[in-house]
């Protein structure tokens, strides 16, 4: 194989980890502060629908990034209504409002666009344009002149949009956040013991409410990444179930912050690989495409299995709390 | 002390889940421009205003009671399968298997095959999870959600590699001898005006029994009672000798074949043929029949009965006024779902409180409580 | 300073919906004092510390810390007011280590780092001025119980509290460990902080409170000085009438051997908890076995009763061996075999909560042909069968379509012992008899298990309660760490030596 060719599904693969990370560290604010979050999907294509359709309308692809994180916030303070003001169960919670969102999206789009349930394609102003870092070459002609180093550097470190970077910023500042000050404290803490936090006299819904709509924030950076950078536009489902490989993620780097950039560039690699190639000649053997669609859930089942390590999740994960007499 | 009657926990509650699941949707109706009651005013028509409604609507009730009953059962042991959608889908290939495998002389024989098949298929690929979360403890909701993502791939496989007729583009398998064609509603039911086309087939009455079957099983047989107690609580299960993985094992077990049931309306009853994706989110459907019907039986087919109606209702709407997509079904699924499940509480604690103080009045009417 | 007293309640009072679990409830406590409370269970105690603490709101009444009238609307309240509660239940987060812990909500600033570094050299100085010494750097589960309520009451101490109340603090502490506890408690005493403790325990008040108040039916019905009263008067004040501590019972007759249990060994969390056990019960027979919560007798109960397997040793009835490689649950009905069994706990265990009383009067026995039709249960039989244990075993309401969590807990306690009782098994498993149970209902029970020994039955009793131990048992064996300790009988013997058995110390070491 091609040095470059390799480098291009290098790339691919960060393009494509870039939303699997965001709703994967999302789902880690929740899930750490001990929320259960299967509504990461639901969100994200809310995001990516009202990050479309604003950036359509106002041509301003900021203004639809800021529509879109509001969008998944909405449905983020939904889930806190539900799960942690009503202590309804988290889980039948997320798969409501992955519902909600896979139907209000279209039903909404068909009413703005009458386009079938998508968005008008995106002019090049109202989507995020790759940065050329300082130095890089843009052109595929030129990248192929290049030596090596500058063809990494060129293909693979430059040339991304602005949020990639910002997704793979995420990871050291999530871990510090949990590490290295007393908010990340408080969050595991609720995660694992909530009346420990409780009767130290710190809200335990209040963090949770937090975490939550932390976990709202980045759910829409993703969405509006996959409809105003990966592509031009929101169509139906076209967050194809990525918040359940983010999810899936998670789990396989055991909620925390580094595993889970690794674990989302592994399944992102998947991907790119899966999109490149139809099927894959190993030997004799020929993989086919599905298996390689297949593989993060099957690497999940593994994980859970416990036949390569035991994860176990934040103790309170899943538990509306009630305070005990 | 009861904080309520059973009536208002059983009836009243799930009531105004549901009556607020459909402000709510009409309020989305309204917001979009069109008027709610309109709106119902043809999905009621559609649903139930002829016969052909009525075929499509009692055709999609058999697979929302199927897959209902799935996830009702499954929640008794305090399981929540959200495999149905795979588990199905794999009930449709056992279908698909037995039905081109065999040159079935009559549809009675291969109505039963297929039944066998199908649930047996559906039933294995409940088992893994299953056998996961009672052994290693692995969450049987991430599992299950997995495998039906993995039953997704695996059948584009094989209807793409496998079944694909040669030199059709389609993804899909051949169809099935006319001899394994079920009675539909025009045959048993013909003078009730419906016509050869509809979809409406004899798998409704297995949905019934089912569902006679399922009442049974939970509220009547010593395994019922063993699944309800293992629900309740696990570690009084094990005092009272009940084995946990048995009952998650033979659980699943259930909620699987129940969920691949529905393939035999679907596969065999309908399209008869394998088509890709033909469980179209009926597995997840069940989730809110299951939620808004309490898992009860009868709770399960009059839910069954209204998204049926829904589906079918929706089809029209779509048509009349092509300003609400099909989507509004799934809205409304989804406020269903969340007004009857994750948001019980809600409804739940005014109306305990209101019960509480109508208690509290009668019993200082009449003398004080010598109980208390 | 002021001569003000260091808490001072006037007039609070507290309902859950109907039920009022504190009435009109007045009491003061001088500074520098350790003050106990004692009550029976749902007497209100640990209601009146809640809201003391900030937990629950009182519907009325006010409270006065140091003269001062204080609104105390949440924890964080109370914690200003200079108010620290040490819960029955820690309330520690497990994988977290000593200093994470003490610093969660009273850290300095938005950064972690400073306020570690603060808090290790405060604890570093409260360990030496209390004698508390704990590693900051260990993580809590890594712990002892003993040592994980030091790290409670250093997250105390460390939030400048000046009152500290203890719900129920010795419940899983061996009585040597109990001991420092009280050492720790007079050196805070002697500090000037005051102290209030909750406990049931009378012998704890007695050696350690200077004054007690006693709760009753949600009233605080006394307060006196310790030094005044005695445990048969607390006892009576406690219950409104005069209490039998001793249980009266024949002396008994043992006969055959019953239950015979050798080098029983269970490994359960990778732990060994049974490190091979040997005992005998004969016919007629209440062997009692003594131990501080956590010891191996969970496991010894659990494994007779099927609920969990056995890594080694051999168990025989009757002389026939009895698998114990295979739990009930797998296969074998304990039940069948005229093994009964009430087990510790009846709310997660003994009771189906929602399910009704008459569902939970055939639990475990569901496979009963008599409880059976064919295939499906018969219902009106379970349903007979449950109004007719109600009015033997006096339950009350009698009403078997009520869920099993609308029953008090005493007339719980009666469902499950009528069901596991009445068919007068050969061998009967008892744990925690009467914990949470009304006096009533523990007279009661008390009676029914001597009854069951007078036809000629064998008992094993678990207890906590070393006076249960006491008054029922024939014979007393005491566990430690997994291990009998040794045997005595009963009127052979005292708190003091069961005590150190208790604790692990044999006559040798002594």
């Amino acid at each position: 194989m091609e040095f470059l060719t390799i480098l291009q599904i290098l790339d691919s693969t960060v393009r494509l980890a870039t939303p699997l990370l965001l709703a994967c560290l999302a789902g880690l604010y929740s899930e750490r502060a001990g929320v259960f979050d299967i509504g990461l999907e639901g969100k994200m294509l809310v995001a990516a629908f009202f990050a479309a359709a604003i950036a359509y309308t106002s041509g301003s692809v900021w203004v639809g990034l800021l529509a879109g994180v509001a969008a998944s916030m909405v449905l983020a303070v939904l889930h806190g209504i539900a799960s942690i003001t009503f202590r309804g169960n988290q889980l039948i919670s997320g798969v409501a409002i992955n519902f909600l969102a896979a139907g209000l999206a279209v039903v909404i789009a068909q009413t703005w666009f009458a386009q079938g349930g998508r968005t008008p394609q995106l002019p090049s102003d109202a989507r995020f344009g790759n940065i050329v870092l300082p130095g890089a070459e843009s052109t595929i002609r030129g990248i192929a002149q290049q030596g090596p180093l500058g063809q990494v550097y060129s293909e693979l470190i430059s040339g991304h949009s602005i949020l990639v970077y910002l997704a793979l910023a995420m990871v050291p500042l999530t871990w510090w956040v949990l590490y290295r000050t007393r908010f990340g404290l408080r969050l595991r803490a609720v995660g694992e013991n909530p009346a420990a936090v409780d009767t130290a006299g710190i809200s335990v819904v209040g963090l949770r409410f937090a975490a939550v709509m932390i976990a709202g924030v980045l759910c829409g950076i993703a969405g509006a990444y996959l409809s105003t950078a990966l592509s031009a536009g929101f169509v139906k489902d076209m967050s194809a179930g990525r918040g359940f490989i983010a999810l899936a993620a998670l789990i396989f780097a055991k909620w925390r912050p580094w595993y889970a950039l690794s674990a989302c560039l592994l399944f992102g690699f998947f991907d790119a690989v899966g999109n490149r190639y139809q099927n894959i000649q190993l030997g004799e053997f020929v993989v086919p495409v599905q298996f390689m669609q297949a593989l993060p859930y099957i690497l999940v089942v593994i994980v859970l299995a416990g036949l390569v390590g035991k994860a176990i999740p934040p103790r309170a994960g899943g538990e509306p709390y009630v305070k005990e007499r | 002390m009861d904080r309520m009657p059973k009536w208002a926990d059983v009836v009243l509650i799930p009531l105004i889940s549901v009556v607020l699941a459909f402000m709510v949707s009409g309020l989305v109706v309204a917001i979009i421009g069109e008027s709610p009651l309109r709106a119902m005013q043809i999905m009621l028509r559609g649903a139930f205003g002829s016969a052909y409604g009525w075929g499509y609507t009692l055709y999609y009730a058999t697979n929302f009671i199927f897959t209902g009953l799935a996830v009702a059962v499954a929640f008794h042991a305090r399981l929540f399968n959200i495999g149905g959608e795979g588990q199905a889908a794999l009930g449709g290939l056992g279908v698909a298997v037995i039905l081109l495998a065999v040159d079935w002389p009559h549809w009675s024989l291969a109505l039963a095959a297929a039944m066998g098949f199908a649930m047996l298929f559906s039933a294995a690929w409940a088992a893994v999870p299953a056998y996961l979360q009672a052994r290693r403890g692995s969450h049987i909701v991430i599992t299950t959600i997995m495998f039906n993502y993995i039953a997704s791939a695996l059948l584009v496989y094989l209807l793409v590699n496998v079944f694909r007729v040669e030199g059709s583009m389609a993804p899909e398998s051949a169809s099935f001898a006319a001899t394994t064609h079920l009675p539909n509603a025009a045959d048993f039911a013909g003078g009730l005006g419906f016509r050869g086309s509809t979809p409406l087939n004899i798998s409704i009455f297995l949905a019934l029994i089912a569902c006679v079957l399922v009442w049974l099983l939970i509220w009547r047989t010593r395994l019922g009672y063993e699944i309800r107690s293992f629900g309740h609580s696990e570690t009084a299960a094990v005092y009272a000798g009940i084995n946990p993985t048995r009952i998650i094992m033979i659980t699943m077990l259930i909620s699987g074949a129940l969920a691949g049931m529905m393939a035999v309306n679907v596969v065999m009853g309908e399209a008869e043929r394998l088509v890709l994706d033909f469980v179209e989110g009926a597995g997840f459907v069940g989730i809110a029949v299951a939620l808004m019907g309490r898992s009860h039986p009868v709770g399960v087919v009059l839910a069954a009965l209204l998204f049926g109606a829904l589906y079918q209702g929706g089809a029209e709407l779509q048509f009349e006024m092509p300003a609400i997509s099909r989507e509004m079904i799934v809205v409304i699924q989804a406020l269903v779902i969340l007004f009857t499940g994750a948001l019980d509480n809600m409804v739940r604690m005014p109306v305990q409180s209101i019960f509480l103080s109508l208690k509290r009045r009668r019993d200082n009417a009449a003398r004080p409580n010598p109980a208390e | 300073m002021t001569d003000a007293p260091a808490i001072e309640l006037r007039g609070i009072s507290k309902s859950f919906g109907p039920v009022l679990a504190n009435r009109d409830i007045s009491m003061s406590v001088a500074r520098g004092t350790i003050h106990g409370i004692v009550g029976e269970n749902g007497a209100g105690k640990s209601t009146l510390m809640s809201i003391l603490y900030g937990f629950y709101k009182a519907d009325a009444g006010e409270i006065f810390i140091n003269g001062t009238a204080t609104a105390i609307p949440d924890s964080q309240a109370a914690i200003r007011a200079g108010i620290g509660m040490v819960h029955q239940h820690f309330k520690l987060v497990e994988n977290f280590t000593v200093v994470e812990n003490v610093i969660l909500g009273a850290e300095n600033g938005a950064m972690l780092r400073p306020s570690i570094a603060r808090a290790r050299k405060l604890l570093a100085e409260l360990s030496e001025e209390y004698g508390l010494k704990v590693d900051p750097d260990a993580v809590i589960e890594d712990l002892s119980v003993g040592h994980q309520q030091r790290v409670e009451i250093l997250k105390q101490l460390y939030r400048h509290a000046d009152i500290l109340i203890l719900d129920e603090p010795t419940g899983v502490l061996t009585p040597a460990e109990a001991d420092q506890l009280f050492r720790i408690l007079e050196r805070l005493r002697a500090e000037g902080k005051t102290i209030l403790l909750i406990t049931h325990k009378l012998r704890e008040i007695m050696e350690i409170t200077d004054t007690v108040s006693v709760m009753r039916r949600g009233e605080m019905t006394n307060t006196v000085r310790t030094a005044d009263t005695s445990p048969a008067e607390l006892a009576e004040m406690m219950v409104g009438r005069k209490v039998l501590l001793q249980v009266d019972k024949t002396p008994a007759t043992p006969g055959e051997v019953v239950l015979k249990v050798s080098d029983l060994r269970v490994r359960r969390g990778g732990v060994e908890r049974l490190k091979g056990v040997s005992l005998e019960i004969r016919r007629g027979e209440i062997l009692g076995i003594a131990g501080v919560a956590g010891n191996g007798q969970t496991e010894l109960l659990e494994v007779l009763g099927g609920m969990i397997t056995a890594s080694g040793g051999a168990v025989s009835l009757f002389g026939s061996g009895l698998d114990i490689t295979r739990s009930a649950a797998n296969g074998q009905s304990r039940r069948a075999m005229g093994i009964g069994h009430v087990p510790e706990d009846r709310q997660t265990e003994g009771l189906i909560m929602g399910f009704e009383a008459w569902e939970n009067v055939a639990f475990g026995y569901h496979h009963d042909p008599k409880y059976n039709v064919g295939p499906l249960m018969d219902h009106a039989a379970i349903k007979a069968d449950c109004v007719d244990k109600m009015a033997r075993y006096d339950v009350r309401p009698p009403n078997p379509r009520l869920p099993a969590r609308s029953f008090s807990g005493g007339n719980q306690q009666k469902i499950v012992v009528a069901r596991e009782m009445d068919r007068a098994p050969d061998l009967l498993l008892v744990g925690q008899p009467t914990r949470g149970v009304d006096i009533g209902a523990i007279e009661f029970i008390h009676r029914q298990i001597i009854a069951l020994r007078d036809q000629g039955k064998a008992i094993l009793l678990i207890s906590v309660e070393l006076d249960e131990i006491m008054g029922l048992s024939d014979r007393i064996a005491v566990m430690f760490d997994g291990r009998i300790m040794g045997e005595r009988l009963p009127d052979q013997t005292d708190q003091h030596e069961l005590g150190l058995l208790m604790a692990g110390v044999t006559e040798g070491a002594a």
